[in-house]
């Protein structure tokens, strides 16, 4: 069905022409979610009541002839880490198996306000830690393009229903590279935000210093109009940050691109190589100045990242204690307060949570906070230097997002070190806060291979108007 | 290498119960996982300044740009919050004793 590939734009002329209702369309994404959404597992959760109701309220505004945005009647789906007032919220957790949202996450608020359709929740790795949406637990996520290959993680149901067109477009969360790692490996696009860039309020917590929310969608003009709705200031995240809402006016050609030597060095495959080149060689042959750039602490960024995060995180979780909310062993009598706290996380925790747990309880405890807490943020200040002396000499920076293609269920998840290495390409920038974007351009053996571009703090706007033009070369070949 | 003892010391200061057998894999787990992250001492951190993550324009932020002013509001979801709590009693959640008997 056509309707199923329709960009926002598209959609919202049909609703105001009246060539389809709200309705109608909603049913549409409902009817292909019922359909497909077996094979693929992108949803844990499926709102078909509430997402009718919603799109009936934005047909009688229609009918009204009241002023509606152009979001509203626009099926949608939310990674199940962000709350939705009065929905089950898991974060792919046994622990937050029943947990009911009691408030709306401020990204809900401003989409709701928009009138967007909340067509259900999807899969991701448990608490968002991970690279293949294996981790969740409770299903596993396949990807569109060959379902015995994983989707990508942590936002894996959210870049496979957007890829699978059981949505127009949906929200994840970035901590290491959770929103473009998937985006490449599914061959949607995907946002990560600067830092600042949009409130975490009602995020549930993963790492606080790197977590941000952004969009999948299947095209660069419906990431940057999504990203408008949900973008800044929010009394309720004190580093949310209030943004220029003016368009870049960047003339493309005066434009200086880096390629960092450290991101075609071992360990990518050489056909991703290949198809990243081939494009770097059209964009020249287009006019684009490109240059080669160094940013020397590249490989020390994978352990810079697991050890922040993972510190972050064995804070952030303390709060699963059985008392408050969540899994609870507390109707068991015979149990004393430490017996408590250890039964309900023991039982609630999977595998990689347990183990990031541990690990940044051990590099926070006494004895090896300097060596490796310490010693990490300091090196994160390293790698945020790197960038900041590229990007005296460049202005934005183009990278493979991934160093491979999917890669086949079951493949890496009993090798958890494997697994860190995957987000290579992702987590430097998550380090130094800047917002980034990936891109399909172009295929291997039928797999998409995703593009990275890197721009300055806040200048999502100027990364936006390089995409739309690096969009119209890929969709001309 | 992490030994056993380390292991369940550290999963208690996580307040993390592990099986035997969780034990066992965690250890040789974290071992490979940390010996990968030496990879970092190789690094000349003399005189560098640690990240705690904010963006420089967070940094430069007035207090008065991040707080806002101390009066009541009305908070919304107490009711909703109060449903989620697993043991409770007149509004108080209960907790297990904290003495010894």
């Amino acid at each position: 069905m056509e309707l199923l590939n329709l960009t926002i734009r598209q959609i919202h002329k049909k609703l105001l022409d009246k060539e389809i209702s709200a309705v109608e369309l909603t049913k549409v994404f409902l009817s292909q979610i019922d359909k497909i959404d077996k094979n693929i597992n992108a949803f844990l959760n499926v709102f078909n009541d509430s997402a009718i109701s919603q799109a009936k309220e934005i047909d009688k505004k229609i009918s009204e002839k009241q002023e509606i945005s152009i979001l509203a009647g626009i099926p949608m789906a939310l990674k199940d880490n962000i709350l939705i007032k009065g929905e089950k919220c898991t974060a792919g957790s046994k622990i937050l198996e029943n947990y009911i949202a009691p408030y709306d996450a401020t990204c809900v608020k401003k989409l709701k306000k928009a009138g967007a359709v909340f067509l259900g929740k999807t899969n991701l790795d448990e608490f968002a830690m991970g690279s293949s949406t294996e981790n969740s637990a409770f299903k596993i996520t396949h990807n569109p393009q060959d379902l015995s290959c994983v989707p990508g993680g942590s936002s894996g149901g959210s870049a496979a229903a957007v890829k699978a067109n059981e949505c127009v477009f949906a929200l994840g969360s970035d901590t290491g590279g959770s929103i473009r790692q998937p985006a490449s490996l599914c061959g949607v696009v995907g946002l990560k935000p600067t830092y600042g860039a949009v409130s975490r309020y009602g995020l549930i917590a993963f790492a606080s210093s790197l977590d941000q929310i952004g969009p999948l969608t299947k095209n660069i003009e419906d990431a940057e109009i999504v990203f408008d709705f949900i973008k800044g200031k929010d009394e309720k995240d004190s580093t949310s940050v209030k943004l220029d809402s003016k368009k870049s006016n960047i003339n493309l050609k005066n434009i200086k691109i880096g390629l960092p030597k450290e991101y075609f060095q071992e360990g990518i495959n050489p056909e991703v190589e290949k198809t990243i080149k081939d494009f770097i060689k059209k964009i020249q042959e287009q006019g684009l100045n490109v240059e080669e750039i160094s940013l020397p602490h590249t490989k020390h960024a994978i352990p810079c990242y697991f050890l922040i995060s993972s510190c972050e995180a064995s804070a952030n979780l303390s709060r699963y204690d059985g008392i408050k909310y969540g899994k609870s062993n507390m109707k068991e009598k015979e149990l004393n307060i430490l017996d408590t706290y250890l039964k309900t996380r023991g039982q609630g925790f999977g595998d990689e949570v347990k183990r990031r747990i541990m690990l940044g309880t051990y590099a926070l405890s006494s004895g090896y906070y300097d060596a490796y807490y310490l010693r990490a943020q300091k090196v994160r200040t390293l790698i945020k230097q790197d960038f900041e002396n590229a990007f005296k000499k460049v202005d934005m920076i183009l990278t493979p997002t991934s160093p491979f293609t999917a890669f086949k269920i079951g493949e890496k998840i009993e090798d958890a070190l494997s697994m860190y290495l995957v987000d290579a390409f992702t987590v430097s920038t998550s380090l130094a806060g800047l917002p980034a974007i990936s891109m399909p351009c172009g295929e291997v053996e039928n797999l998409s291979v995703g593009l990275q571009i890197i721009g300055k703090n806040f200048k999502e706007s100027e990364i936006f108007k390089m995409c739309t033009f690096f969009e119209k070369i890929i969709t001309n070949n | 290498m992490i030994s056993e003892k380390e292991v369940q010391h550290i999963a208690k200061l996580a307040r993390l119960y592990l099986k035997q057998k969780e034990i066992q894999k965690m250890g040789k787990e974290l071992s490979l996982i940390l010996d990968y992250f030496n990879l970092l001492k190789d690094v000349n951190v003399n005189n560098v300044e640690a990240n705690s993550g904010s963006i420089d324009i967070q940094k430069n932020l007035s207090i008065k740009e991040v707080t806002r002013e101390d009066s009541t509001i009305k908070g919304d979801s107490t009711k909703e919050i109060m449903k989620l709590i697993p043991e409770k009693e007149n509004g108080f959640v209960k907790v297990k004793s904290i003495f010894g008997k």
